[in-house]
């Protein structure tokens, strides 16, 4: 079974909500839709207070190239364009939209009898070119946690060319499922969505790289792939290790190749899309479905009803986790995504976005960081780092503001997977430097450059 | 919700491992050793381990409370583990006095001069063994026969050392190598079992506290340099403190390279270093400045012997 | 005889070195200026920076080489020594006003609840990263003291009542390295003032007079009354917060007195505000009956 080659770690995996079935969260009366969801240019807002918007129309229009469309998930009345504290208390732009009766009825109804717009040989007369406009037209992120708009990565920069699409499917995070439900119960879809990225890459292969820890999921789509007769599309068993899911991780991995320090991941050929974004691909292409739900991990030791929910972008997180059962009174920190990369937040009205893949309830007595001992230099950090890099040494550099020398040691190499911190024995905040660091060299960076030109 | 909750950067999930678990797996992997030990040398190897583990947790805990003003470390068990190590480098028959200045040079010198755990360039126990070994050349290499002096401390029969037979000019055909095995010979009371020390690696190995390494490259570079020399690889290997030192006090954390490619570098150097003292020498026995010479060149080796670094395979494979 | 040759041996040794020594340093003697040490005497020698030079020695070398004196200055020697370091590469001094940093917040722990907590090293920078903070403002002071750790002068503390840093006027030097380290961007390096009195906003929060109530009991709300009350156009409010230009300040604390949070802050006056105010009203008032006593009199005339 293949693995990527350098580091990694072996967090516990408290995969809790694993055959639990996604359920579909009641369409929410009141949303509030925030307009900078992805990476890059927040989208600008198109409509404004009193406007009736139907479901699935654009309300946030994407400005320039790393941008991504947002689109009301309900029907209603524009109620409020206004700033909004965000899940970590920074106020951002967002507007709100209130659904009357009539348009909850619509809603439900149309969500019921929803009908493919597009017949399958229609399906296969669109171009790659026609694919790609659909998916940004949809607004569609990557769907992983990162939220990289998905249009952007399909269009290599001049000179380059994909070969492969590989599909993310890993879900290496622990307590994290909601890939893994989406597997199981819409691997059709999935598939028809893969096959649809293959078509706007224009490339002839894909490989699902899924975690041997899902082995229902990899046996289910590989009978599938061979019922439907799906060439070029294969399913790779991965061995389980922290942070498989990182794109680089997952070339090395799948691929056996090495992106390059400062390269795209498009240099080794490959295009590398979550499993759920396969799915909103789909979504979009068949039945004209923006991105305007997702399925989210509600989880916790002591969640009360964990489980996978397919929930309406938008809606409160409050509202999720009182769905799950509240939360619970013995919580430390509440994360959004998995405990290794997810961020913990302080808002718990704050909607959701398309990147929350998770909501994670983490007890005081697991998520508090231990005290601080000296470091031993065990060098278990640098033989856990899957970038190859000294986290010990970067995290010394960054605390006594040596910026040239990290910029030497190639911080802005590392992913931030977490993985020196979590290993460290001497329970020492390496990554909490080492991030103060990359930002602080990566500013730097950009001012040079920013210079030369 | 009136709960307050905790904001802090990813990652939010910590390894169980600890300092202190590192410390007490090594200590429980000398454990076989130290029952070895105590079969072949008896009540000379209880006072000798009772006192250098008492000695340097003593010192350890005077001068963290009344220098540095630090709250205390002992129950961290690196105090305890430089005793237990310095005990199994000391002979079996070494007055009281003697052990506690090399509790003291050890801790004092080797490990809180330059600013406690984590920051020692010599790995403690090898500073106070080679102290005492340049101080009190005699004490020093006064070796206890094993087994005829289970019940006699001061007052013990000695004799040589394999190592020291061979110096002599002593015939390699006389050796029992089952006897070198098992430790039934005169040498520090914690060196002389070799099946005893190769359990406990094994163990460090199974709950990875050590990787392998620096102890297969120090254990390659012997038996490959001896066998170019053409001298006896067996009895070089499970002779002296060759195994100690390869699996216990070589692959201390503080004191060892980073770097997977810097460990094995830093393991050989120490092989080579050994077997020549070991055959040009004027010492009969080589490891401890092997292992303190290497000691020296970690940071160095730290320098400039980096991991490989992701992507500098580069695309093409 | 063996003390001899010992002696002539290691006295041959010393002489040896000592005539190696000696050539060298004649031979590889570098001029420099001597105005430099001169110059550099006088500059605090903490290498701050904030003259926008890579240190004082860097700038003492600027200095004796420069045609003018109008780029370099160093605030943290003070007006003084700027006129002595003119003296000394004769050229004409620069004239400067005085800075001081000023901190746009007083979210203490009194006046801002308190949301959560942080758990990891101290550094506003890394919480920065994280949003909000521990407190409800996301605007304000995180509390960590990267601006403490940052000033070379020992002009700043964090008050462990407040949990703000506190600022010792007299101590700073107005280099900026707080105002450049501070990731909120709340700190101000503002003209110290005539006799050190100055008059400033102490918040930075952008919300809506409703949201900035709740995050803060001292917050500014952007009612504007400080603009009404300012006779010299001098406070604007620009996102819901005011701003007192101290180019067009005239020290008059009307703001002050109007603002109904609290949020404007002054310092360096020998008399509060309030009490100013009810002394100038006395003074009115007891003007105003002396001119009706002597209208009433005048009649009698």
């Amino acid at each position: 079974m293949r693995t990527f080659h350098i580091g990694g770690v072996h967090p516990p995996e408290n995969k809790i909500t694993a055959s639990s079935k996604i359920i579909d969260v009641e369409l929410p009366r009141e949303v509030v839709v925030v307009f900078a969801q992805h990476i890059g240019a927040p989208a600008s807002c198109i409509v404004k207070k009193g406007d009736h918007v139907e479901r699935g129309a654009i309300v946030g229009q994407a400005t320039g190239f790393v941008s991504a469309n947002v689109h009301a998930p309900i029907s209603g009345t524009v109620t409020k364009v206004d700033k909004v504290k965000g899940a970590n208390g920074m106020p951002c732009d967002t507007i709100t939209i209130a659904s009357s009766d009539d348009d909850h009825e619509n809603d439900l109804k149309a969500i019921r009898e929803a009908k493919p717009i597009r017949s399958s040989d229609e399906i296969k007369a669109l171009s790659a070119k026609d694919i790609i406009d659909i998916i940004d037209n949809a607004g569609i992120v990557g769907l992983g946690g990162a939220t990289f708009p998905t249009k952007v990565k399909l269009c290599p920069p001049p000179g380059m060319a994909a070969d492969v699409v590989v599909i993310n499917a890993v879900e290496c995070e622990p307590y994290l499922t909601n890939d893994h439900a989406l597997m199981l119960e819409c691997p059709d879809g999935i598939l028809a969505g893969v096959e649809m990225l293959m078509r706007a890459a224009n490339v002839d292969r894909a490989i699902i790289g899924i975690e041997a820890n899902k082995a229902n999921a990899i046996s289910l789509l590989r009978q599938r792939i061979s019922e439907l007769g799906m060439n070029g599309i294969s399913v790779m068993e991965l061995m389980v290790k922290y942070p498989q899911g990182g794109e680089k991780q997952l070339i090395d991995a799948v691929l056996g190749k090495e992106v390059p320090s400062g390269a795209l991941p498009i240099s080794t050929g490959a295009i590398v899309q979550n499993v759920a974004t396969a799915y909103a691909v789909y979504e979009a292409v068949t039945y004209g479905k923006p991105l305007v739900d997702r399925v989210v991990t509600v989880t916790g030791p002591s969640v009360e009803r964990p489980g996978n929910y397919r929930a309406t972008i938008g809606m409160p997180i409050s509202e999720l986790i009182a769905l799950a059962g509240g939360v619970p009174t013995d919580t430390g920190k509440i994360i959004l995504g998995g405990p290794m990369m997810g961020k913990t937040i302080v808002n718990i009205d704050a909607p959701t976005i398309k990147g929350v893949s998770g909501i994670l309830m983490l007890p005081e007595s697991m998520s508090a960081r231990h005290p601080v001992e000296p470091c031993i230099r065990c060098a278990q950090c640098v033989s856990a780092c899957p970038m190859g890099l000294e986290p010990y040494l970067l995290a010394t550099l960054s605390r006594y503001s040596e910026w040239e020398d990290l910029e030497k040691e190639k911080v802005m190499n590392c992913v931030e997977c977490g993985c020196c911190s979590f290993t460290c024995p001497s329970s020492r905040p390496l990554l909490d430097y080492i991030r103060l660091g990359k930002s602080t060299v990566g500013a730097a960076i950009r001012a040079r450059q920013s210079q030369k030109k | 919700m009136n709960q307050i909750l905790t904001i802090s950067a990813s990652p939010h999930l910590h390894t169980r491992r600890t300092v202190a678990s590192c410390m007490w797996h090594v200590v429980v992997a000398l454990l076989p050793a130290l029952a070895a030990s105590l079969y072949f040398f008896g009540v000379g190897a209880a006072i000798v381990v009772i006192t250098a583990i008492a000695g340097c947790a003593a010192f350890e805990y005077i001068i963290n409370r009344w220098m540095f003003h630090r709250p205390s470390t002992l129950l961290n068990g690196s105090a305890i583990l430089t005793g237990l190590l310095l005990a199994f480098n000391l002979p079996s028959n070494l007055p009281v006095w003697i052990i506690l200045i090399g509790c003291l040079v050890a801790i004092g010198i080797g490990k809180m001069s330059f600013g406690g755990l984590g920051c020692n360039i010599w790995n403690p126990a090898l500073v106070g063994r080679v102290f005492l070994l340049i101080s009190f050349p005699v004490q020093m290499t006064s070796w206890p026969l094993p087994i005829v002096n289970r019940w006699a401390y001061a007052d013990a029969s000695t004799g040589a050392t394999t190592l020291g037979i061979l110096k002599m000019g002593g015939d390699p055909a006389s050796i029992d190598l089952w006897n070198s095995a098992t430790g039934a010979m005169g040498g520090s009371l914690g060196e002389v079992s070799a099946i005893a020390l190769i359990i406990g690696v094994i163990y460090l190995l199974a709950v990875r506290v050590i990787t392998w390494h620096i102890p297969v490259a120090i254990v390659g570079t012997v038996a490959l340099f001896t066998l170019c020399i053409g001298g006896n690889i067996a009895i070089e290997l499970l002779s002296g403190g060759l195994l100690l030192g390869a699996f216990f006090m070589a692959t201390d954390y503080v004191t060892s390279p980073m770097s997977h490619k810097g460990m094995l570098l830093y393991g050989a150097m120490i092989g080579i270093i050994t077997v020549v003292i070991r055959q040009w020498g004027a010492y009969p026995e080589g490891m401890s400045f092997a292992i303190l010479l290497m000691n020296s060149f970690v940071p160095l080796i730290n320098r400039y012997i980096k991991p490989r670094k992701f992507g500098e395979r580069g695309a093409g494979k | 005889m063996s003390i001899i040759s010992a002696i002539i041996v290691l006295g041959g040794i010393g002489l040896l070195s000592a005539a190696i020594l000696y050539v060298v340093s004649k031979r590889f003697f570098v001029k420099e200026d001597s105005r430099i040490a001169l110059v550099e005497e006088l500059l605090p020698g903490a290498n701050c920076g904030s003259c926008g030079r890579s240190g004082c020695h860097d700038f003492a070398c600027a200095c004796a080489t420069a045609d003018s004196l109008d780029n370099l200055v160093c605030p943290g020697a003070g007006e003084e020594a700027m006129k002595k370091i003119a003296d000394i590469v004769g050229l004409a001094p620069t004239a400067s006003k005085p800075k001081v940093a000023v901190l746009h917040c007083y979210g203490t722990c009194a006046n801002r609840p308190v949301m959560a907590e942080y758990d990891g090293p101290s550094s506003c920078a890394m919480l920065q990263t994280m949003g909000a903070g521990t407190t409800a403002c996301p605007f304000g002071c995180l509390g960590c003291g990267d601006c403490v750790k940052a000033c070379r002068f020992g002009a700043m503390h964090m008050d462990p009542v407040t949990g703000l840093p506190s600022i010792d006027p007299d101590k700073c030097t107005g280099c900026g390295a707080c105002a450049k380290t501070c990731p909120r961007h709340i700190i101000e390096l503002r003209d110290k003032g005539p006799r050190g009195m100055r008059v400033w906003v102490a918040c930075s929060n952008k919300e809506k007079g409703a949201v900035a109530m709740k995050e803060c009991s001292v917050a500014c709300i952007g009612c504007g009354k400080c603009v009404k009350a300012c006779p010299h156009e001098a406070v604007t409010v620009t996102d819901n917060l005011a701003y007192i230009d101290p180019a067009k300040c005239k020290l008059c604390r009307k703001c002050v007195l109007v603002c109904p949070k609290g949020a404007i802050h002054d310092s360096g006056f020998p008399m509060s505000a309030a009490d100013m105010a009810a002394l100038a009203e006395r003074k009115r008032k007891e003007a105003e009956e002396k001119k009706a006593s002597q209208s009433d009199s005048q009649p009698k005339d």
